[in-house]
């Protein structure tokens, strides 16, 4: 794809219309399935058959037990057609769009949006994928050529490929910063990095240009939004704050004011003095404004005693992400969540940690992928998978 | 009962603000978030910087008015220290500063210029001889006063300022046996800097510890830091006026520092 | 236990053919537009709005009201009620309940109805919110609507029998010929198959004369028994037979036929005619390839000869093969879900004397069938009638 040419001045910017975004209830399975970078449709405990579209009650058996499970997501592409006219505003802007009948081998018949290049007759593999307005959606990716379609305009819908875009991430003064900082430039972002603070000394990331930006100071973010914040299209909040301790045992609310400045407090100010602008610019040409990303500790999920303030402090950002999630839209918020780094506040903690350059590179295949939560590292994997279990039952493990 | 009649030298001297004959001096830094705080290693408790969050102003959180909410540490920007401040002081009655006497506030001042020192050695130690050479220009350092040392640190900032290395911050400060003299011989009100604390920047590794700190609040005497302007006070003969906030309990506060001096 | 064989029709007869000239754009109501056409069948009766005691209607822009809504809003007190919500086949289905009803002396006179407005934007809001499968499944994919939906199944229809446009354009020519003659219709210019070859894209590979047009209209006609028809001194046809289907060959992957092919021999075995005695025909029309598939899948050519049928015949109302003699949707309009009871309604016309525009030469025996509904991705309803003159 040729760099984005700069925008000429005297146009209006392209509103960020969102496409149709209502679904029931249960087609939202697909939406879950498309936010964690699976493929799921639901099956009949009875009989087994795949259903398409979302059912209630089995069409083949009439059972009401339909579980979201992974299926084979190969098919063959038998129609397509290109829309030239539509209904709805989002995709006026953006016709031609291709779309086509897909006939699963699993079964059901799936209307799915198309690339450019697949054809009627081609073997392909459906992905579920988030729309510009959250919602998952049916993507048809032909099977011969599994590479990489970042640059079809489709897809663009549907990922947020850093390459050409430009990004801010927040905080350089943590190995995850600057290792994100690093990744973004090798994939072909623009690069500012955040730093609080400069009185302090800093290691600058080569390539990468280096701002004052202190999310627990609004004046600092207010700067930051002026200067910057008309320009970015990916903003991703490193902001870490990694302190041990229970509750009891800390005594004081002191460290987990900062905790909470740093996860909660700090994420809002830049989302409030960045996040309109942001917004605004989800449709300004080939590289519109897309994602914002956290890194979270996967304890937001349910607390880790022992770090106990600090596990609270990474619910409220959770819960923080969800609320922007639903403002910022359609941008979207993509969360890293994480285990225990390999650094020097998890000096006591056993392996495997996870590594700041292993991090960053799973948050710019997220935004590749289009995905909304990514569990980077076994340990956040883990949790993860405990989670979706039971969440109880993960909770008292936990507090062993 | 009748009310006090004012002494004719307090008409005398306010006669000398109005007219000018006595010029006040601001010794303060501007209250901003980036200014910086004394940096401790990450596991110990830390000094919040200044912040400041807008209320309102003029729009629809409050139609007619600007008003902020600000927080920050007691040892944020321009600060007093207490003796409650540093173990050493935490046994003195009235060592907070809501139960500092209030005379305490405004009291005389010398000023000890090492600034051409500390320009060719960020880690200048003000010494006992250099306040022995201080006294045999300006005659002794009276009890009761301020001892300010200029050191023009105040016209850095940012980086400069902190001025923090690997092994820590180089900034200048006195050595143990400068203030034993100062408090046991001198029996000076307090010491002030322009520094982040009263102690310099590698003062960790004197013994004791800290000595500005451990001996000035040790005998119940008061520190100022972060203070500017010492370049224009005389060497002798201003007043400082410096009452810190009443925070109940207080170890220190942000405040403002005034000099008074004949022009 | 044998199959009973179906009951027939005996007695029962359709009459007063209505139509209320179509509108692009309307600013009034359903309710008017039904009203208007209720109205007009009575007149055409001599009925008063007190001598009908079964009413039935069909419609997708009432808002929040039915049937029973409409009787206090018209004044009427009927014995027998019915709300068809099946589109494109609602007057088949209609019909067939009304004709049942009168049979079995539950109504005397069934006025079968439907109607719709149309506003500017009302398109795009019925397609928001069409069906469960449309919300989560269709619409997202595009916004294409009814064109994207039939362009997929014309071009899977286009690989699998080998049918090109000119096919297509054939039976829409030929229907903008018949709408010429019809005052109503929306397309008053001639229509060559150069013009329609030349059409702007709309959803490839269906261009912009393959799609109706949208708009408000209303269509009506009446149920009875013959001597009631007789002595209101009113002309009418009789119903020979009926088919209806539903959610046909769902194993399918897409489809390239409807229900039609499952009954149809019971649809003809009921009427006692076969293919070559249907005078003409009157399809369901929203695009023209599920009239290709209606002529294969109501026997009228084998499956996939489709495209050879429309080659080897006129489909004019002068022709040999006479289609939509009136125009059909794709020239006259598509009026919501009157859409269906277009072509029953000009049937009606044909086989009483009473056209408006172009006629069949001597037609005895007409057929008229209905197709609506494109819940995913295929129309799950289909249903066919066959009407005969009376005497």
């Amino acid at each position: 794809m040729i760099p984005p040419k700069r925008k000429n001045p005297l146009l209006r910017t392209r509103a960020a219309l969102q496409p149709p975004a209502a679904r029931s209830r249960t087609a939202l399975g697909i939406t879950a399935a498309a936010a964690r970078g699976g493929f799921a449709l639901q099956v009949c405990a009875a009989c087994q058959a795949v259903q398409y579209p979302p059912r209630e009650i089995c069409g083949t058996c009439l059972h009401d037990g339909l579980a979201w499970r992974a299926v084979p997501p190969e098919g063959t592409l038998i129609a397509a057609t290109t829309i030239r006219v539509t209904a709805d505003p989002y995709f006026r802007e953006r016709t031609p769009w291709r779309t086509g009948m897909v006939a699963m081998d699993a079964g059901p018949a799936v209307i799915a949006h198309l690339p450019a290049g697949v054809a009627q007759g081609d073997r392909v593999r459906l992905a579920q994928k988030l729309d510009r307005a959250g919602q998952g959606a049916m993507v048809a990716l032909p099977l011969a050529q599994p590479g990489d379609l970042l640059d079809d305009p489709m897809m663009r819908e549907m990922t947020c490929d850093p390459k050409d875009r430009r990004v801010l991430v927040t905080d350089g003064r943590h190995a995850v910063g600057q290792d994100v900082a690093r990744a973004m430039l090798a994939a072909g972002a623009r690069v500012w990095l955040g730093v609080a603070e400069t009185w302090r000394p800093f290691a600058a990331v080569e390539g990468a240009e280096t701002i004052e930006l202190d999310l627990t100071d609004a004046d600092s973010v207010h700067r930051c939004a002026a200067s910057h914040g008309g320009r970015l299209e990916i903003v991703v909040n490193t902001g870490l704050h990694t302190r041990p301790g229970g509750i009891l045992e800390r005594g004081d609310l002191t460290t987990a004011r900062v905790e909470m400045e740093a996860a909660y407090f700090g994420p809002m100010r830049l989302a409030q003095a960045i996040g309109p602008a942001l917004r605004a610019r989800a449709a300004d040409g080939t590289h519109p404004a897309c994602a914002w990303v956290n890194v979270l500790s996967v304890y937001a999920l349910a607390n880790l005693p022992s770090w106990g303030a600090y596990s609270a402090s990474q619910s409220a950002a959770l819960s923080l992400s969800q609320a922007l999630r639903a403002d910022l839209r359609p941008i979207r918020v993509v969360n890293a969540l994480i285990g225990p780094l390999d650094d020097e506040w998890h000096q006591a903690v056993p392996p495997p940690k996870l590594a700041p350059a292993a991090l960053a590179s799973a948050i710019v295949k997220a935004l590749r992928d289009g995905v909304e939560e990514v569990a980077v590292g076994d340990v956040a994997q883990d949790i993860l998978a405990r989670f979706r279990d039971d969440p109880k039952i993960l909770e008292r493990e936990l507090a062993s | 009962m009748s009310s006090p009649t004012p002494t004719s030298s307090l008409a005398d001297f306010a006669a000398d603000l109005v007219s000018g004959r006595i010029t006040v001096i601001d010794l303060t830094q501007t209250l901003s978030a980036d200014f910086p705080t004394i940096a401790l290693p990450p596991e110990f408790g830390q000094c919040a910087p200044f912040r400041l969050e807008e209320i309102s102003r003029y729009d629809a959180r409050g139609p007619a008015w600007y008003w902020n909410n600000f927080s920050c540490g007691e040892h944020t920007g321009t600060h007093y220290d207490a003796p409650i401040h540093w173990v050493s002081g935490k046994d003195f009655p009235n060592n907070t500063v809501d139960t500092i006497p209030a005379d305490k506030f405004i009291a005389p001042a010398v000023v000890i210029d090492c600034s051409r020192e500390t320009a060719a050695n960020h880690d200048f130690v003000l010494t006992r001889s250099v306040l022995e050479a201080w006294e045999a220009a300006h005659g002794p350092i009276p009890a009761g006063c301020w001892v300010l040392l200029r050191t023009d640190w105040s016209k850095r900032s940012g980086a400069a300022y902190a001025n923090m290395k690997e092994d820590g911050a180089h900034t200048p400060g006195p050595d143990p046996e400068a203030v034993r003299f100062l408090v046991e011989e001198r029996d000076v009100l307090g010491f002030g800097t322009e520094t982040i604390g009263t102690d310099a920047g590698q003062a960790h590794h004197f013994t004791p510890p800290y000595p500005a700190h451990f001996y000035m609040h040790g005998k119940g005497r008061y520190g100022l830091q972060c203070l500017s302007n010492l370049d224009k006070l005389p060497a002798t003969g201003a007043v400082i006026v410096s009452p810190p906030l009443k925070i109940q309990g207080g170890s220190g506060s942000p405040l403002r520092v005034l000099a008074l001096v004949a022009s | 236990m044998t199959k009973p064989t179906r009951r027939g029709y005996d007695g029962i007869v359709v009459a007063a053919p209505t139509t209320i000239p179509y509108e692009r754009y309307s600013i009034h109501g359903a309710q008017r537009w039904i009203g208007q056409a209720l109205a007009a069948a009575l007149k055409r009766a001599g009925l008063r709005p007190a001598d009908l005691d079964g009413f039935c209607c069909s419609s997708f822009s009432l808002g929040l009201d039915t049937a029973i809504g409409l009787t206090q809003h018209f004044g009427i007190s009927p014995r027998w009620l019915d709300h068809i919500p099946m589109g494109g086949a609602s007057a088949i289905v209609a019909l067939r309940r009304a004709a049942r009803a009168v049979q079995a002396g539950d109504a005397d006179i069934v006025a079968c109805v439907a109607g719709d407005t149309n506003h500017p934007d009302s398109f795009r809001q019925q397609l928001t919110g069409f069906s469960r499968f449309s919300t989560d499944a269709v619409y997202p994919y595009g916004a294409g609507g009814p064109n994207m939906s039939f362009a997929l199944l014309t071009d899977a229809y286009m690989r699998t029998y080998g049918a090109t446009r000119e096919d297509f354009g054939r039976i829409c020519v030929s229907q903008r010929t018949n709408a010429l003659s019809t005052p109503h219709a929306l397309m008053k210019r001639p229509l060559t198959m150069a013009q329609y070859l030349a059409a702007r894209p709309i959803a490839d590979p269906v261009a912009l004369f393959d799609c109706v047009m949208p708009c408000a209209g209303a269509e009506a006609f009446l149920v009875m028994r013959d001597d009631t028809a007789r002595a209101l001194n009113l002309p009418s046809a009789r119903l020979l037979s009926t088919i209806e289907r539903h959610n046909a060959f769902a194993a399918d992957p897409i489809q390239l036929r409807g229900g039609w092919a499952v009954d149809r021999d019971e649809l003809y075995g009921m009427a006692g005619v076969a293919p070559a005695d249907i005078d003409l025909l009157e399809t369901y029309d929203d695009y023209p390839v599920i009239v290709m598939m209606q002529f294969e899948d109501l026997g009228f050519c084998a499956k996939g000869e489709g495209p050879a049928f429309v080659r080897a015949h006129d489909l004019t109302a002068r022709g040999d093969f006479p289609h939509n003699t009136s125009g059909g949707q794709l020239s006259v309009g598509q009026a919501g879900a009157a859409g269906g009871h277009l072509g029953l309604v000009e049937a009606i016309r044909q086989l009483t004397g009473e056209t408006l525009g172009a006629k069949v030469a001597d037609a005895k025996v007409a057929m008229a069938s209905g197709f609506g509904m494109i819940n995913y991705d295929r129309g799950l309803c289909s249903g066919a009638a066959i009407l005969g003159v009376d005497g």
